[in-house]
């Protein structure tokens, strides 16, 4: 196969990804994103975890130490199983807080610390460039294999040529796809979509070498098992203390790798995603680690010795004459190396342009930014600059170290230098009391130890550390050799080294921590990631200051660009209830806008330029309070059960209530049937008696016959008018009234209940007053029931005035369109306490004799005044007793069962 | 002491009844309209026997019963309780107030005259 043919099926595949990444981006532009941000997209574009060394590395590992390799897919598994632990939460908050890097979290929750940002930024770049010349080296020594110009592991001015280009490229990719522009979210659809598809193709091509492997080179599943039984070598033999270690530092590794993060942190669009990937992505892993044994046995067996073992899934068809195979192998090799650069260099680029590049231009631009000038553009160079510089270091890696290590100890060197961020990490989520000082000496110490005890002897003796510090220690000191850090020599360097540096990361942490004293900042962040559950709103970092609206956006605009900002502005002043672009700088609206700027240049960039056009230290009154939001949650949780205790207490009131009514009308009904038994007895007795006498009226003289059939001829009555007004009552009361409206002239009602009153009482004579000129008025209502009224009245002044010159004022007033007829009498009216009662049924004050009635008059008057659309009422404090009755001069007509009712209920 | 009645009794018919049925057995019959000093008018006089009635204008037929069974020249005399208001409440009111028998309205003739002719002290 030519070496044309080799890079012209590369460029056709990266033309290919170009294409893929391009056609997404357009999409995410026009809004089109929803199938690109499913769960599969975001679980394969995980895979970016299996990088060239999983692809050729893994069988090596495999044909040296037998199943240990597996450790590094276990690690994951168990991260991504247990996902609910760790990932959701770390997922949770970075949307909460917007982060752009795992250096970004970190410095976040300590106080939005630049120190930290800057420190785990160093240490990315620190572990991940090996890792990167690592990459770069495989595809240089994939395409050198397929070349056929490669014996042992020398390389040539060719393959180094070929590895410049490909670094070159995937600068370029990185460059286009991965700053396009400056996202609120730091998401890149297009690059993570190509990543996914490159994660499609790199299993496919180790599934297909696999199956050539078992099914064609061997006889099939039981072959192959049979061969790796016989392959077996001691050193396979699995040492239990260095499988613990390794799955730790594996799962570590996941969550602790800066493109780990990216990918499942920050260009995370769903959280529900994450619980799709906590089982599709350990299937990933467990299909891609499938035949990395099969295909190691077979090649110890088939290639000749001294062959590196890195390369048996591209050299083992090339043998064996596969070349359409083959090639497949090279571009799934290509495609893990290339994904994990690309996603690798845009995490570490957007830490070091927002941790270190941005944060030295603001310093040594001192004062507020101007307005002029678009820092979009500013904030991308730096990226792209970083992208180059990260890529450049990584090729110089390459070039100077190239083919030193085997492929397999600079991932696993790597890995645990991204580990020393996982104290630090762990504290941000679990432990509020971890602050900015431990966190930084933590990671100091475990990035030193890191560095002296594995990674600055990885390069050999006499690179950076001369062979005789290495056997005897510094300074003759044997207690600090690198490899037996105090004495301890039973550990092989890797774990003895990540045993070292997470102890005293982590010791140093938690004193810091403890001796420290967090910031009002720490402590608010840090409430905001530990309970990133209970959360709703955000964070209340910023107090009420002077800073001007006008200010922040000019400043937001050179960050977000005009379009967008001034949206974001429009959108937070309607909010406020303002027209126009510049809302009032609430600390809630400079909390927005601190998020919405983290989300492009960082969270401790966004603050320090907040902090720039504030202009003073922001701790305040309200920073401490803010300190409380835990408390604050707590009382408003506390506030909301008072206000539900206290909606069940008015609740329980109305019940009561309720009940007291209820009891009040039971009791009530039971005194008017009681009253109702009592008047209708008291008639009846004298009716019974009476005619008891005059059935034995023997001798009886006539004239006291006829007196005593009258006395029951008259109770008869009584009795039927009882029942009548029973009934006249009970009809009123429904709203079941036809009334029969005439019209009159109120003069001459008033002459007529007169003199039907006079027959009460008919001894005493009544002096009454009258207004003739005001009574001479029409009026249009039920005049037959308005009489009924007046003659109760005046009836009952006959009956109960005490006056020894019983006077009967009658006078007349409008009010609007109702007529109001007072009857006062001179009497001494009637008591205060029972004013209330006159109107109820059988409320009769004084005594039967006087009354004569059952003591329905009042009530029925009540009720016919309400369905007169008027009323009537005691008018107290005149002296004498004053009945004032009110009724609209015209009553309208309508149907009987409508307008009285409404009224009637209106009245109660 | 005669064979004297005292009807406590505001309705006028129904006092009007029972005079005459009293008066033709030969007692005589006093009626009294209230209930403010209708003790008093008790204890002026005591009677063979009081008919009282319960709902009275001024105060309440059992308050009236208290007050004669508290007062010394009173306490012997029989009361009749003659009422309208017939539950059960109102017969144990009567019985724990101490009236000597307890008859709701409406009453037959015979009844009352047999009553009293049973109670009244002479």
């Amino acid at each position: 196969m030519s070496v044309n043919l080799l890079v012209i099926a590369c460029l056709a595949y990266v033309v290919f990804l170009f294409l893929v990444a391009f056609a997404v981006e357009r999409q995410a532009e026009r809004g089109r994103v929803r199938w690109l941000r499913s769960s599969l997209i975001y679980t394969l574009s995980l895979s970016v975890y299996c990088t060239a060394w999983t692809f050729y590395g893994a069988v090596g590992y495999a044909a040296r130490s037998g199943l240990e390799f597996v450790t590094i897919y276990l690690g994951p598994t168990l991260v991504f199983v247990g996902w609910w632990l760790m990932l959701r939460k770390l997922v949770r908050i970075g949307k909460q807080q917007r982060v752009t890097s795992i250096a970004d979290m970190i410095s976040a929750r300590y106080g939005k610390s630049n120190l930290i940002g800057v420190l785990v930024t160093l240490l990315c770049i620190v572990a991940a460039t090996p890792y990167i010349a690592l990459q770069l080296q495989s595809i240089a020594l994939s395409f050198a294999a397929f070349t056929s110009e490669l014996n042992g592991d020398g390389l040539s001015d060719r393959q180094d040529f070929f590895a410049l280009w490909v670094a070159a490229g995937l600068a370029l990719f990185t460059i286009l796809f991965g700053t396009r522009n400056l996202d609120a979210n730091e998401q890149h659809p297009g690059v993570v979509t190509a990543i996914a598809v490159e994660a499609v193709v790199k299993l496919l091509a180790l599934i297909a070498v696999g199956v050539f492997v078992v099914w064609v080179v061997a006889d099939g599943p039981g072959d192959i098992l049979t061969r790796i039984d016989a392959a077996a070598r001691p050193e396979w033999a699995i040492q239990p203390g260095r499988w613990i270690g390794l799955v730790f530092l594996a799962g570590v590794a996941i969550i602790c790798l800066p493109r780990m993060f990216q990918v499942t942190v920050v260009e995370n669009a769903d959280e529900r995603h994450l619980a799709t990937a906590s089982w599709a992505f350990p299937l990933y892993l467990f299909a891609i680690s499938l035949f990395v044994l099969p295909i190691a046995v077979v090649g110890l067996e088939l290639m000749p010795s001294g062959s590196n073992p890195d390369l048996f899934v591209l050299t083992l068809p090339l043998t064996l004459g596969q070349d359409g195979l083959a090639m497949l192998a090279f571009l799934g090799g290509f495609s893990a190396a290339t994904s994990m650069v690309i996603v690798a260099t845009i995490a570490l680029a957007t830490m070091v342009s927002n941790h270190l590049m941005v944060p030295l231009w603001l310093h040594f631009k001192k004062g507020p930014a101007g307005r002029r000038g678009d820092m979009r553009g500013l904030v991308l160079n730096s990226r792209r600059l970083a992208i180059c510089l990260l890529l450049g270091l990584g090729y110089v890696y390459y070039a100077v170290t190239g083919g030193s290590a085997a492929l397999a100890a600079i991932g696993l060197i790597a890995f645990v230098g991204v580990a020393q961020m996982l104290p630090a990490l762990v504290g941000a989520l679990f432990w509020r009391g971890a602050n900015r000082i431990g966190a930084a000496i933590g990671l100091g110490a475990g990035f030193l130890i890191w560095l002296y005890a594995l990674f600055l002897p990885s390069f050999g003796p006499g690179v950076f550390l001369s062979a005789q510090v290495m056997a005897e220690g510094p300074f003759g000191i044997g207690w600090l050799r690198p490899y037996a850090l105090f004495g301890v020599t039973t550990l092989d360097p890797l774990l003895h080294a990540l045993f070292w540096s997470l102890t005293l990361n982590t010791v140093a942490f938690v004193t810091g921590s403890l001796l420290g004293f967090p910031t009002p900042i720490e402590r608010v962040q840090g409430a905001q990631f530990v309970n990133a559950f209970d959360i709703q709103a955000g964070a209340r970092g910023w107090s009420q200051s002077a800073a001007e609206a006008e200010d922040l956006l000019a400043m937001a605009q050179r960050i977000l660009g005009t379009a967008e900002t001034q949206r974001f502005f429009q959108a937070h002043a309607a909010a406020q209830g303002k027209a126009g672009f510049l809302p009032d700088t609430t600390p809630q609206f400079l909390d927005a806008v601190e998020r919405k700027l983290a989300g492009s240049v960082g969270a401790a960039t966004a603050h320090a330029m907040i902090e720039q056009i504030v202009g003073r230290a922001i701790v305040s009154v309200e920073d401490l309070m803010a300190v409380a939001s835990e408390t604050a949650q707590i009382m408003e949780y506390s506030n909301q059960l008072e206000g539900k205790s206290a909606e069940l207490e008015r609740t329980a009131r109305q019940l009561r209530e309720a009940n007291d009514m209820l009891t009040k009308l039971s009791v009530q009904k039971d005194a008017f049937l009681s009253q109702i038994s009592h008047e209708l007895r008291t008639p009846m007795t004298s009716i019974r008696a009476f005619s008891e006498i005059l059935m034995d009226a023997e001798g009886m003289p006539p004239e006291d016959q006829v007196k005593y059939a009258r006395i029951i001829h008259d109770e008869t009555i009584r009795l039927t008018r009882l029942l009548d007004d029973l009934l006249d009552l009970s009809v009123l009361e429904n709203g079941q009234v036809n009334l029969d409206i005439q019209e009159a002239r109120l003069s001459d009602l008033i002459d007529r209940a007169i003199l039907a009153s006079n027959s009460v009482q008919p001894q005493r004579k009544f002096r009454i007053q009258r207004d003739s000129a005001a009574e001479q008025v029409k009026v249009e209502t039920d005049t037959g029931r308005l009489s009924q009224v007046f003659i109760n009245v005046l009836s009952n002044a006959r009956k109960y005035c005490d006056a020894d010159a019983p006077v009967m004022e009658i006078s007349v007033a409008r009010n609007e369109d109702m007529i109001e007829v007072d009857f006062a009498d001179n009497g001494s009216g009637i008591p205060f306490e029972k004013q209330a009662l006159i109107f109820e049924k059988f409320a009769r004050l004084t005594d039967q004799m006087q009354a004569g009635g059952a003591g329905l008059g009042l009530a029925i008057c009540r009720e016919i005044m309400i369905n007169l659309g008027g009323s009537i009422a005691y008018v107290p404090g005149q002296g004498g007793a004053v009945f004032r009755v009110s009724f609209p001069q015209v009553l309208a007509r309508t149907e009987p069962d409508q307008g009285p009712v409404s009224e009637r209920s209106a009245a109660e | 002491m005669g064979k004297r009645v005292l009807v406590i009794e505001d309705e006028a018919n129904i006092s009007e009844a029972i005079r005459f049925i009293l008066s033709r057995d030969g007692w005589e019959v006093e009626i009294h309209p209230d209930g403010t000093d209708a003790a008093s008018v008790v204890t002026a006089c005591p009677p063979s026997l009081v008919i009282l009635d319960v709902m009275l204008p001024g105060r309440s037929g059992f308050d009236i019963l208290r007050s004669l069974r508290e007062a010394e020249p009173t306490r012997a005399v029989p009361v009749l309780m003659l009422t309208a208001k017939g539950q059960a409440a109102d017969r144990e009111l009567a019985a724990r107030f101490g009236a000597t028998r307890f008859m709701t309205k409406p009453f037959a003739n015979a009844d009352l005259l047999a009553a009293v002719r049973d109670l009244a002290v002479t």
